[in-house]
This record gives C-alpha cells, structure tokens and sequence, in this order.
C-alpha cells in the first residue's frame, strides 16, 4: 500500500484556499489546516467590537472553513515576527501598506517549518495566477517558493496545470489531471467549483485578508510611524487603529474618539493606559489621548470630545479628565464643527 | 475512582482569535480527559471555542454568558 500523504494547507477563511484544500481531500491526501494571526486579520475581535455589528455571525472564518471541510486547524500567533515584515518589506508595499508578497514568502516559509516539524509532505495555498496585482503573478509565483524556502513542495491546486510540475505531482502523490488552471481575477471557476463540492456561504472579503489593505487603516498606521519618529507598533496600536475616530490636532498627540458604545466599551479595557477624558455635563465618548500633552492641549482635547459629545450646542460643556498627575474637571466650549480642521481627522 | 484534573485559562481582555490560540497552545501539553475551562471578556469565545473544539474532537461540557464575562468548559479528546 502507498504511504498516506500529508499536506498542511494555508487556510485565510477565504475561498480560494478553501476550494485548495478539498480539491487535494479529493486525491486521498490527509490535510490539516493553518491560519495565521497578524494582529491585521479582518477576522473575529472586529465584529466583536461595534455595536452595529454585534447582530453579524461572528463566527471565525478559518474555524468555520476548516469545520466544512473535516480538517483539523492549528491558529499560530505570529504577532511578533511579522512586524518586520509590514515595517522593512524587502519586496514593498502594495497600493495601501499590505506588504503581500512579502507576507506570503513568510507565511509559507512558517507553513514550511510547521511541515518538517510535524512530518508532513508538502503545502498547499489557494493562490491563483494572476487574481492579486502583486503577490499572485506568473512571475511573483517562483519568488515565493524560492524565497521561502520550500521550493517544488509548494503545491497550488487552483493553477497548478499553469505552472511547472512540483514534487507532490513528479511523484504521483497527487494527480495534475485533477488540478486546475485557473487564472486571472475572474471569480467564476471559484465559484463553479464550489457549488460542484456543495460549498455554500462562504465569506468574500472585498478587499483582502487583512487592514492593511484598507486605504483609511494604513493612512492611520503611517500618521502613527510619523508621529513617534519611528516604524514601530505594538499590539494595541495596530488593534485601536481599528476602533473610533482618530483626530491629530498637533504633532504630539492624538485623540481616540468612541463612536458609540460598543466602541466605548472597547476603549474601556484600555483606558488605564492613557490620559482619558469623558463629558459629565452631558453624555458622550470616552476618548484616550496617545502621545503627550504640553501646556493648553488638555483644553483643546477637551474642546473636540465636547464637539462629539450630546453637549456640542451648549455653551459650556464639563469634563473629567484621568491623567498621571490624577484627576481633574475641566469646562470647555465645545468646539464648532469649523472648528475642528478637516487636516486633523485621520 | 479517578479525579479528574481542571484547568483554567484566562483570556480576559484578549480578543479572538487570541483566546483559542491560548487555549490550543495549553492543550498541547494536557493529557487526554483534563478538564479545561476557559474564561474571556470578548463574546466572540462563545462561538470560536466551541468552532475549534468540533474541528480538534474536544468536548464542550458548558457555556456559559454572565454579561461580562464568557466561560466555556471543554474536556480534551486525544
Ligand atoms: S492582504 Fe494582508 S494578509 Fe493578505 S497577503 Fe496581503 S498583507 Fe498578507
């Protein structure tokens, strides 16, 4: 008997790598599942967090991926390592600050360590030629197994009949017939495909796997690096970019605006960290300040989370402001909507 | 008879998917039959715990929702 071959898959919760996985299921191969966090996914914290959105399924998309299609998923925390690659990609950035090829090069280089490390054959991505500007062309495609490190055991079902023969189908572990050729960024094979394997209801995400692909999400990380003087960020940074209206009234300092409740409670875990303010005269948004403040700018927050706060029309509106010093209350006009330059908002 | 070993993970201010990541990384080390019960502030436990639970064949014993916090009680499978 032939010996069982084992393929991990790289699973983003899209379809394209779910529609990889099955299609290699289909040839007898065991397939297990991994998914990648970054910090910048789309997926789970999201949907938790505005109240809007709190009536959504708020179901994990590669769990719900790796659930449909019987396969088991590990979920690696790569928080840390993959800072270098949003700060230094060596292959740049796309049209916002998703380094793609870059990233794709160290996911797969990581599935690529997972393999050895769990005795499997070879991986599988649901990468197609031609679908992604950047990090899906015919000449991107060999950067990335080289680059990695993983070479011919790089596997990608969905267009294998489009690019040379890789060791899984040399050596008869899977069979190229039954691979696909699909290219380009129309979705119809995909989407063909899916309904001849019963797959219904699976995500689209419009732009991307992750925030960095979003215009408004990368303006903010770049006014963060520009801010501190430094291509750096932790954890919460890149999470509370996600969350509130940013505004930058001087070089110094920034205010993080809930906008509304669920946002609010958000901005609650974390307003231990920083100076915070909240209206008390009326009610309104908590609201963290990041950076420092110097002489004056305390009022002028003040002023702007009054603009936003149910006081905005009154003459005076109170507040109660935390800061390292302790508290204190401060009474300010709310600022006009003029007022507040349009250069500030992030 | 036996006892059966409880263990307690928190994942109180994590957001998903950090609190499955947490948990599979302790469950790694447990021993089949070890009771695990996660605790996390993001209602998004709720559903990825039991998700990951079904995909790796562990057990759910209880959920639980007390407004604020979540809990999620699972017995490990091998
Ligand atoms: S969209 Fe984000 S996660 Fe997806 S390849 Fe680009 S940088 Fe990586």
């Amino acid at each position: 008997m032939s010996q069982q071959r084992k393929a991990v898959a790289l699973i983003s919760g899209g379809l394209d790598s779910m529609l990889a996985a099955r299609v290699i299921q289909e040839q007898g191969i065991h397939v297990e599942g991994i998914n990648f966090f970054t910090g910048f996914c789309v997926e789970g914290h999201t949907h938790a967090i505005r109240k809007r959105d709190r009536n959504k399924p708020k179901r994990n998309n590669a769990l719900w991926v790796a659930e449909r299609l019987g396969i088991k998923l590990h979920i690696i925390d790569i928080i840390e390592e993959y800072k270098d690659v949003v700060i230094n990609p060596k292959y740049g950035y796309g049209a916002n600050l998703n380094p793609c090829l870059d990233c794709k090069i160290f996911m797969v280089g990581k599935a690529h360590q997972w393999m050895r490390e769990h005795g499997f054959d070879f991986i599988i991505t649901g990468e197609v030629i031609g679908q992604r500007p950047k990090s899906q062309r015919r000449d991107t495609m060999p950067v990335v197994a080289r680059e990695s490190g993983v070479g011919d055991l790089l596997l990608r079902p969905l267009c294998a009949k489009n690019l040379p023969p890789t060791k899984p189908e040399r050596e008869g572990w899977v069979d190229r017939e039954k691979l696909y050729d699909f290219s380009g960024r129309t979705r119809k094979p995909q989407m063909e495909l899916a309904r001849k394997f019963g797959l219904v209801d699976y995500a689209q995400p419009a732009g991307g796997c992750c925030f960095l692909t979003d215009e408004n999400y990368s303006r903010k990380l770049a006014d963060l690096w520009r801010a501190r003087g430094e291509r750096d960020y932790e954890l919460d940074d890149i999470m509370l970019l996600k969350v509130g209206r940013h505004i930058r009234p001087r070089p110094h300092f920034k205010l993080i605006v809930a906008r509304e409740e669920g946002e609010g409670r958000f901005l609650q875990g974390y307003k231990n960290r920083f100076v915070h303010l909240y209206p008390v005269s009326h009610s309104g948004p908590l609201t963290l300040i990041d950076g420092r403040l110097e002489d004056g700018d305390l009022e002028l927050a003040g002023r702007i989370v009054a603009r936003y706060s149910q006081g905005r029309d009154a003459e005076r509106v109170t507040l109660r402001a935390v800061t390292p010093e302790g508290e204190k209350t401060l009474e300010v006009a709310p600022f006009k909507p003029h007022e507040i330059s349009p250069r500030w908002v992030l | 008879m036996g006892t059966v070993t409880r263990k307690t993970i928190d994942a109180r201010g994590l957001l998903c998917p950090l609190p499955v990541i947490r948990l599979q990384d302790a469950v790694k080390d447990l021993p089949a039959g070890t009771e695990v019960e996660l605790i996390g502030t993001d209602p998004g436990v709720l559903h990825d715990v039991p998700a990951w639970c079904r995909v790796h064949g562990h057990r759910v014993l209880q959920t639980r929702d007390d407004g604020e916090e979540y809990r999620v009680v699972l017995r490990i499978a091998r």
